[in-house]
């Protein structure tokens, strides 16, 4: 019996001197020497189950990660769970991730009901809430909300784009705005406004607003054109983006037309419109489409095919989708990398948030991924582009930060 | 209630409270949500299944309830304990309401008209009017409440999640006992002879009308104190949380539950909080499909739901030990529909 006990006291005291022997590796729940275990949550079903292919894509990048080797030695394992794009789903399974599967942090959450609600919960669990899949200017926001970054441009940086082109091109413009009467319609209509400044009240107009209920904006276009504006910016999502398209069109209004970055699908929102009523509007883009000719030959480009190919066959390639889901767990590679051995939660928040001049070869050539401890908006900069009746011609400079 | 089920509820009474000592904080919080669940079920159970009324908008009244409870709490800073009867009483008068127009609808007629209910309640939620109240669909974001001090003075240290969970589970206890008592007396005979045949109960004095408008109203009140709870446990309202499917998982919960089963919205809630997260578990690309087998599964298996089987497990039991036949033991429940003229 003495002897038997003998293995388990050396057991006993190799697990004890671990500590010491790793004295330099800091390790959180969710990180080994082995791993790195990363929660995702997303809508693989529900109204917004089209952005499902976002999550594979995610999985089949950090597949091809880990068959290479991983990252600083370590396998990253994601997580990932389904909320339908309903709130009390995303805060079950936040808290799922978190106490039960103990992971490292949680990546990715998309959408902005989902991730309100487990806002306060990922702060207060003081765990990373890391590259929301939404625009709202809500996650950039380090001192009350530390624990939480986004991703993409908000909406309010890609207004003031806009309104800095303007005041660039059209000084005296007269500008009409049609927007959702929503937090997304109203961060959009705030962006602009103060990318005006003191200019925006006697530039502006006519504000004209609709609801996601309602079933035209016929008549908020009619006020618009009455205003006797000759520059329109048009904050619709894509169903009102083509009947407004089409209206400005047809009642042979033909201002300036601006279009946010929601509605720029070609197929979903200016072919119903008419590719001829839409020549000559002016959109803003951060990231290489993959039906854009101009990409046929670029690197980066062919390596995202490839890997689409390999890791992810079943997935659409001309689907924009795909491209940001490879662009944003690239972003989380990077980040893991920047940590080394200190992976603790943290740590990879700092890592977030020291990004500097990350080149991420799938957005535009010139945009560049850069965050500090006050600034939690990774991608601040966009490229105007004009639609030419086939497809988005990117012009000018890349603006913003 | 005889001995035995007498014994059946202390046990399970018993289990309920040593519950969050024995599982995780997380574990506690879905365990929390059954509670909740099983709630709002009885709600619907008493509408559909006591009283026969079909209703696919059940998701509205819980929406309701929740926001009560957090523009209360948010706008009003009323403590969340006095939301719950706030919520009740508004989607009492709410349901009672609806309940008048929807005397005049039957059968598939009266389901349309309340799923008509579900779909629009949460685009009316987003109504811009209504948004300094609501927050659009920004929602309200709410605070999880702390155990009160006594609590601490009773020497039990509770964290809030467990806190939760047994304020959730009194209001729990206290609405199932209220429904029981509310069904077995005059009210609950007359809601089951409206169900039976309506001209029979007309027939014997029963004010059909009435009796249908407040089963509606008490329906609606107790999947409104269902959603408050919900809100508070979720900490969080949008338009979001409640579209129209979740009207079909009450539909669905009391049918796996048992219909005309008090206990039956009980195993009905553990089916919707816990099935669709198995399902995501077995199959990613297809978690509602895997949700669709145990839907046909189940209801294959347990023709009268789980609240039938296990009436029906009992019952092979007792004849065993009583040698009496298993129709006898079984004719005492609620006889379905066709059974009658």
């Amino acid at each position: 019996m003495k002897h038997a006990l003998i293995p388990i006291a050396a057991l006993l005291a190799a697990a004890l001197a671990s500590p010491a022997a790793l004295a330099q590796k800091k390790y959180d729940p969710g990180a080994s020497d082995k791993e790195i275990l990363v929660g995702h949550i997303n809508p693989y079903s529900g109204p917004a189950s089209a952005y499902g292919t976002i999550g594979r894509t995610i999985a089949a990048y950090f597949k091809k990660v880990n068959e290479e080797g991983g990252v600083n030695g370590r396998q990253i394992n994601m997580i990932s769970y389904d909320d339908g794009y309903s709130p009390p789903k995303t805060v079950e399974m936040a808290r799922k991730l978190v106490e039960q599967d103990k992971v490292l942090l949680i990546f990715q959450p998309l959408g902005t009901p989902p991730n309100s609600a487990i806002h306060k919960y990922m702060n207060a669990k003081k765990v990373p809430q890391l590259f929301v899949a939404t625009g709202a200017t809500k996650w950039n926001d380090p001192k009350g909300y530390p624990w939480t970054m986004g991703w993409q441009p908000n909406y309010q940086t890609e207004a003031k784009i806009y309104a800095q082109h303007i005041l660039k091109t059209k000084p005296n413009a007269k500008i009409a705005v049609l927007y959702q009467n929503d937090d997304y319609g109203k961060d959009y209509l705030k962006g602009f406004r103060d990318g005006l400044g003191a200019k925006a009240k006697t530039m502006i107009v006519k504000e004209a607003s609709y609801e996601v209920t309602d079933p035209t904006v016929d008549s908020q276009m009619v006020q618009l054109q009455a205003s006797g504006a000759d520059t329109f910016f048009n904050i619709t999502t894509p169903k009102f983006a083509a009947q407004a398209i089409r209206k400005a069109w047809d009642s042979g209004w033909k201002p300036v037309h601006y279009l946010n970055n929601v509605s720029v699908g070609v197929g979903s929102v200016l072919k119903p419109a008419g590719l001829e009523k839409s020549v000559g509007l002016i959109t803003t883009s951060y990231i290489k489409d993959p039906t854009d000719p101009q990409w046929k030959d670029d690197a980066a480009m062919q390596a995202w095919t490839a890997f689409m190919k390999k890791y992810y066959p079943e997935g659409d390639i001309i689907d924009n989708s795909n491209v940001y889901g490879y662009g944003v767990a690239r972003t989380l590679v990077q980040t893991i990398k920047q940590a080394g051995d200190d992976l603790t939660r943290a740590n990879i928040m700092k890592q977030a948030a020291s990004l500097k001049n990350f080149e991420n070869d799938v957005l535009l050539p010139g945009i560049k991924i850069n965050t500090s401890a006050t600034d939690f908006a990774p991608i601040e900069s966009v490229q105007l582009a004009r639609f030419d009746g086939k497809t988005w011609a990117r012009f000018g400079e890349v603006m913003g930060k | 209630m005889n001995k035995r089920s007498l014994l059946g509820f202390a046990v399970l009474l018993l289990v309920a409270c040593a519950l969050p000592f024995l599982v995780s904080e997380y574990r506690t919080f879905q365990f929390t949500l059954v509670l909740i669940y099983s709630i709002a079920l009885l709600g619907l159970n008493i509408l559909t299944g006591f009283n026969g009324q079909i209703s696919l908008g059940h998701g509205a009244f819980y929406a309701i309830g929740a926001y009560c409870a957090a523009i209360l709490m948010d706008k009003a800073g009323i403590p969340y304990w006095a939301t719950i009867p706030a919520a009740g009483a508004v989607c009492l008068v709410a349901g009672f309401l609806f309940g008048l127009p929807a005397l005049k609808l039957e059968g598939l007629y009266l389901a349309l008209a309340t799923f008509a209910l579900g779909v629009s309640l949460p685009q009316l939620l987003k109504y811009h009017h209504l948004e300094e109240w609501t927050g659009g669909v920004q929602g309200i974001v709410i605070t999880k409440p702390d155990a009160p001090e006594f609590i601490a003075g009773l020497g039990l240290a509770l964290n809030q999640d467990q806190w939760l969970y047994f304020f959730t589970l009194a209001v729990t206890v206290l609405m199932f006992l209220l429904a029981w008592n509310l069904l077995r007396g005059r009210i609950g005979r007359a809601m089951m002879a409206i169900r039976d045949n309506h001209v029979a109960a007309e027939a014997m004095g029963v004010n059909n009308s009435l009796v249908k408008s407040f089963t509606f109203g008490v329906s609606a009140m107790f999947t409104g104190i269902a959603g408050a709870l919900g809100a508070i446990a979720i900490q969080f309202v949008a338009p979001d949380s409640f579209n129209i499917f979740l009207s079909i998982t009450f539909l669905i919960g009391i049918v796996i539950g048992g219909v005309a089963s008090i206990p039956g919205a009980l195993y009905g809630a553990l089916f919707i909080q816990f099935v669709p997260n198995i399902a995501d578990e077995i199959s990613k690309a297809a978690p509602w499909a895997i949700f669709g087998l145990f839907l046909i599964g189940f209801t294959y298996l347990m023709p009268m739901g789980v609240a039938g089987a296990v009436r029906m497990g009992l019952a092979r039991l007792t004849r065993k030990a009583h040698n009496e036949p298993v129709r006898e033991a079984l004719s005492r429940p609620y006889s379905p529909k066709e059974e009658n003229p």
